[in-house]
């Protein structure tokens, strides 16, 4: 009798998840009809990304209840992984100053691994703390000793067309589990540093580690050619004037009623879908399976009753440590599928507030917990934030229509539509999270 | 070695800016420290309340101003600041009772609030921008130095001028003005003890008959009155942007962390550490090199730390220091 | 028999689904100490609860001067006269004792320096340490500034849980002379005591709970002389 309870519930899980689908399907086809197939594509292609952010981040909420605020940072590294992957090295930049730099990173990271090391070697006291301040102020002068005029030349070298180190000229695909390794990387710094305390101290550490790994992409030239972007990152897909040329291409796509130019945007822009896609199956079915594993379910247990858990000899930090690498990595891949559609790298457009929120969002909308939930939220929540702007557009046009022409209140309105989506956006969560906490589609 | 030119450009561009800023820090610390102290949870909004408190009062300068009113040589911001307050304190009655006031009584854990206060803070930020704006507004008026560079020079015949703003002198007088009532409030009056009871010993001050709900309403007034205040001086001083409030969420927490989370005093001591911290990381200590050590041995370079950029990073190391080897802070406040 | 000051009867309840009282009944008349004592997980401090509105009861219901208060919540049941010592975290600790006491008078509008006066006359150490913050105070120090704050309110019926748990015997000795200070000013004292022995030898009245049942009832002399109580409770 309980099992058949269990299952209903359980189907009744999948039948909402299997009902979001076919809804955001439903959405993504009317928008193709109704506005235009180039638009539906494009909130495909970053519904995609939105979902293994999302999923990434799901990992860490609902498997260890950590509320992550650094994900743009993770993404960050992310975009980061595909430049220096992918981009050409810059040779001259290299023979200036390539050296003199790695050394200097070499001397900092020497620094620190020294602090560490007295840290622990010597007993507590006045003595220690000095001693690890002098190898501080040491090696942190050692290091700009070797870094500033490296810096400056490298980004002497034609600072208007790169002015930086380059790449390592792979393709770009690789940059994607490379991205996922970057921020692995640092997760498990800030995870050794901030998890074991209390979670809002985790929520602000994260945050302030994604505004410094933000604040270094803009302002480390050599390394990331700071606000003047890295542009014409190389393509896993092909470039839409090479498919315009072809004329097997434009054959098929005569064919099929197509001009050449729309053909070929859209011909892209699936390709990059299709690509998306395969990751965040195979993101999602990993995910899946360690929900499903042992390791899970501890997971789960551990996150249902901390106390007891600890008492039973889990090591909870640990376990939550390695939630938080695995959750952050996945958002880096993601950072760097985003990159790779941008083709471009834009430090500056890496806003904390407002993309970090969104993800926490479809988190909590999709399903807090349920892997398949927050990537559907992803999806939706996406879309949402796409066509609320148009709708806010109209609705406040709708509003105003009473109003004189050239009033100012008329035109302060609608050009305040546009904020209309982050105060919508924060009632979403709120109503939400009070209502319907575990989300569409919750956890079984 | 000119000591006395040495001094005033460190009093210049060090000492002068680290306590005006320290003075904004302390008393928006204060308003993250008291809402976690009494209400238990970090309020991620706080940063946005600050901005809100800010337009509301931007709002009613200009309002003043079309009527023609002014301050004199002070901003008529000032005068316009009740008004932002009251604005504030009645947004933030309705949060309280909208919002958080269910996962109150629901006893809800520390994140969900934080969560929630997630929530308020994009509703809060998009609201401001909704408002007055995403635009830059400078509402500074009256008397923009009480002295200027010349004028030093001029009366101490010195090379280098120290120079004063008025926005620089308000808010320090402001804060400590506050600062003093608002110690008064919470050490001399019946009710500030209350909220101080309700802090230490929950159950105990319900048990004494203190009323949850009243000390609540007491809180955001304060909380409300603090955040317009802090963020009104800020935009005063530097300037409006709405979204420069959510930059302040890290020094924020910082400097109340560092203090103690939950404790007043300590709050105030870490606004001016991170301050003072932010500003000396991130200065270009060649001048005053230059004025104390031998010629032949001044560097070359500029001898900044940090540039500026990476002001962020001053405060979230401190912040990491503090979670790493003392989390309750200088003054012990309330850790887990 | 009169009507007691404040009584619980047949107190059936507990704190979710399982009961922990059984029917239990405990009373105590102006002037008296009573006292109520049983082995580990009786329902002594349950039983207390109950008469402070602390928990739902399924049957029974508790009575204060003859009126029935079970619709009180325990703020309001401070205010209709009723003291409650919790046995843990009974202090404001970073708040001074002289806070502390102005805390526990807080329900009061009128002067209320008699009062402090008597309770420092009552407790003397607290008058010396008036500027201290209660955390610091030794833990019997606490206990009297625990006391002391539940007195501000010139309760007509006071409750102790436990008020001696984890003081030297000293200190305990020194607190039961306090308690009966208190009683002999017209107070009603409950007191929940895991020191059986000395608590009966100061007690008027006892109730020893088994299992949140009535066990044992009597004064305080006849139940330290009942053998069957002796050999169950008081090692002989």
């Amino acid at each position: 009798m309980s099992r058949d309870l269990a299952g209903t519930a359980s189907e009744q899980v999948t039948l909402r998840a299997v009902l979001l689908a076919i809804i955001i399907v439903v959405l993504l086809l009317l928008t193709g009809y109704l506005q235009s197939w180039n638009t539906a594509l494009v909130i495909l292609d970053m519904g995609l990304i939105s979902a293994v952010m999302a999923l990434g981040v799901n990992l860490q909420w609902g498997l260890a209840g950590l509320f992550n605020v650094g994900i743009m940072g993770f993404v960050a590294l992310g975009g980061l992984a595909t430049v220096l992957v992918s981009m050409p090295p810059t040779i001259a930049a290299w023979s200036a100053g390539g050296g003199r730099a790695m050394l200097a990173i070499l001397a900092g990271a020497a620094t620190i691994a020294a602090a560490l090391f007295v840290w622990r070697r010597i007993p507590g006291g006045a003595v220690r703390g000095l001693t690890v301040f002098a190898v501080l102020l040491v090696g942190f002068v050692l290091y700009r000793w070797l870094l500033d005029p490296a810096v400056d030349a490298i980004e002497s070298v034609n600072p208007a067309g790169t002015g930086y180190l380059g790449g390592l000229g792979l393709p770009i695909l690789l940059s994607w589990p490379v991205g996922g390794l970057l921020a692995a990387g640092a997760a498990w710094m800030i995870g050794k540093t901030a998890l074991g305390l209390r979670s809002d101290y985790l929520a602000i550490a994260t945050l302030g580690i994604s505004e410094i790994v933000i604040a270094t992409l803009k302002n480390e030239d050599w390394l990331s050619r700071g606000v003047k972007n890295v542009v014409g990152l190389p393509r896993p897909v092909p470039y839409e004037v090479n498919l315009q040329s072809d004329p097997a291409f434009v054959a098929k796509a005569s064919e099929l009623g197509l001009n050449p130019v729309m053909a070929s945007t859209l011909t892209v822009k699936l390709a990059y879908a299709g690509l998306f896609a395969v990751v965040l199956i195979i993101l999602l079915l990993l995910a899946q399976r360690a929900l499903h594993s042992p390791w899970g379910r501890m997971m789960r247990a551990i996150r249902d009753n901390e106390t007891a858990a600890s008492a039973m000899g889990k090591h909870v930090t640990a376990r939550h440590l390695q939630v938080f690498i695995l959750g952050s990595a996945i958002c880096g891949i993601g950072g760097a599928m985003l990159t790779t559609l941008d083709g471009q790298l834009t430090p500056g457009s890496y806003q904390p507030l407002r993309f970090t929120f969104l993800i926490w969002i479809m988190v909590i909308v999709g399903g807090s917990g349920n892997n398949i939930g927050a990537v559907l939220g992803g999806f939706l929540i996406w879309f949402l934030w796409v066509q609320v702007e148009p709708i806010g557009h109209w609705l406040m046009s709708l509003i105003t229509s009473g109003m004189a022409d050239g009033s100012a209140l008329k035109a302060h309105l609608l050009a305040s539509a546009a904020h209309m989506r982050l105060m919508t956006m924060g009632v979403i969560l709120l109503l939400v999270f009070r209502f319907s906490p575990r989300g569409l589609v919750p956890e079984r | 070695m000119d000591w006395l030119n040495a001094l005033i450009v460190l009093a210049n561009f060090v000492v002068v800016p680290a306590l005006t800023y320290g003075s904004q820090l302390a008393l928006g610390a204060l308003g993250v420290t008291l809402v976690y102290g009494i209400l238990r949870f970090s309020n991620f909004a706080h940063g946005d309340t600050m901005a809100f408190g800010a337009m509301a009062t931007i709002l009613a300068t200009w309002a003043l101003q079309s009527l023609g009113m002014s301050f004199g040589a002070l901003p008529t911001a000032l005068l316009a600041l009740p008004f932002g307050i009251i604005a504030t304190a009645l947004y933030l009655l309705a949060t309280d009772r909208l919002i958080y006031r269910f996962y109150r009584r629901q006893r809800a854990k520390p994140i969900v609030l934080v969560i929630v206060s997630a929530g308020v803070m994009f509703f809060t930020n998009g609201l401001v921008r909704f408002i007055i704006g995403p635009g830059e507004r400078n509402f500074a008026d009256g008397e923009r130095f009480i002295v200027t560079a010349r004028e030093f020079k001029e009366k101490t015949g010195l090379s280098e001028g120290l120079a004063i703003k008025t926005t620089q002198g308000i808010t320090v007088l402001t804060a400590i003005v506050v600062v003093v009532l608002l110690f008064w409030f919470l050490n001399r009056t019946r009710t500030g003890k209350s909220l101080r009871a309700y802090s230490d010993n929950e159950d105990l001050a319900l048990l004494s008959g203190i009323d949850p709900e009243r000390v609540v309403i007491v809180t955001w007034l304060i909380v409300a009155a603090l955040a317009t205040i802090a963020g009104t001086l800020y935009g005063l001083d530097k300037t409006f942007k709405p979204f420069i409030y959510f930059q302040l969420l890290l020094p924020l927490f910082a400097a109340a962390v560092i203090g103690g989370l939950g404790n007043p005093l300590g709050a105030i001591v870490g606004g001016f550490i991170v301050a003072f911290a932010e500003v000396t990381v991130t200065y270009a200590w060649k001048k005053v090199l230059g004025y104390t050590l031998p010629d032949d041995i001044v560097p070359s370079g500029l001898v900044q730390l940090l540039s500026t950029d990476y002001k962020v990073a001053v405060s979230f190391s401190i912040l990491v220091l503090v979670l790493l080897f003392r989390p309750t802070g200088l003054f012990r406040g309330q850790s887990l | 028999m009169s009507e007691p000051f404040l009584v619980g009867e047949n107190l059936t309840g507990g704190y979710g689904s399982a009961d922990i009282l059984h029917g239990c009944t405990i009373a105590v008349d102006k002037g008296e100490i009573a006292v109520i004592v049983g082995p580990n997980g009786a329902g002594k401090s349950t039983a207390m609860k109950a008469l402070f509105g602390m928990l739902v009861l399924r049957q029974g219901g508790v009575r204060l001067e003859g009126r029935s208060i079970d619709e009180l919540t325990p703020s309001q049941r401070v205010m209709n006269g009723m003291g409650f010592v919790p046995q843990t975290s009974n202090v404001f600790p970073s708040m001074t004792v002289e806070e502390n006491l102005e805390m526990g008078a807080f329900i009061r509008r009128d002067d209320f320096t008699d009062t402090m006066t008597e309770v420092f006359d009552l407790f003397p150490i607290l008058k010396e340490k008036r500027k201290q913050p209660a955390g610091q105070l030794s833990g019997g120090q606490r206990q009297q500034v625990a006391v002391g704050r539940a007195l501000m309110t010139r309760p007509k019926a006071l409750m102790l849980d436990e008020p001696t748990a984890g003081v030297s015997p000293i200190v305990m000795d020194e607190l039961f002379d306090r308690i009966i200070e208190v009683a002999a000013m017209g107070i009603p004292i409950l007191m929940v005591e895991q020191n059986a022995r000395q608590a009966l030898a100061i007690a008027d009245h006892g109730y020893v709970l088994v299992q949140g049942r009535n066990a044992f009832s009597g004064s305080g002399a006849a139940l330290l002389a009942d053998d069957e109580v002796r050999k169950s409770f008081l090692g002989g």
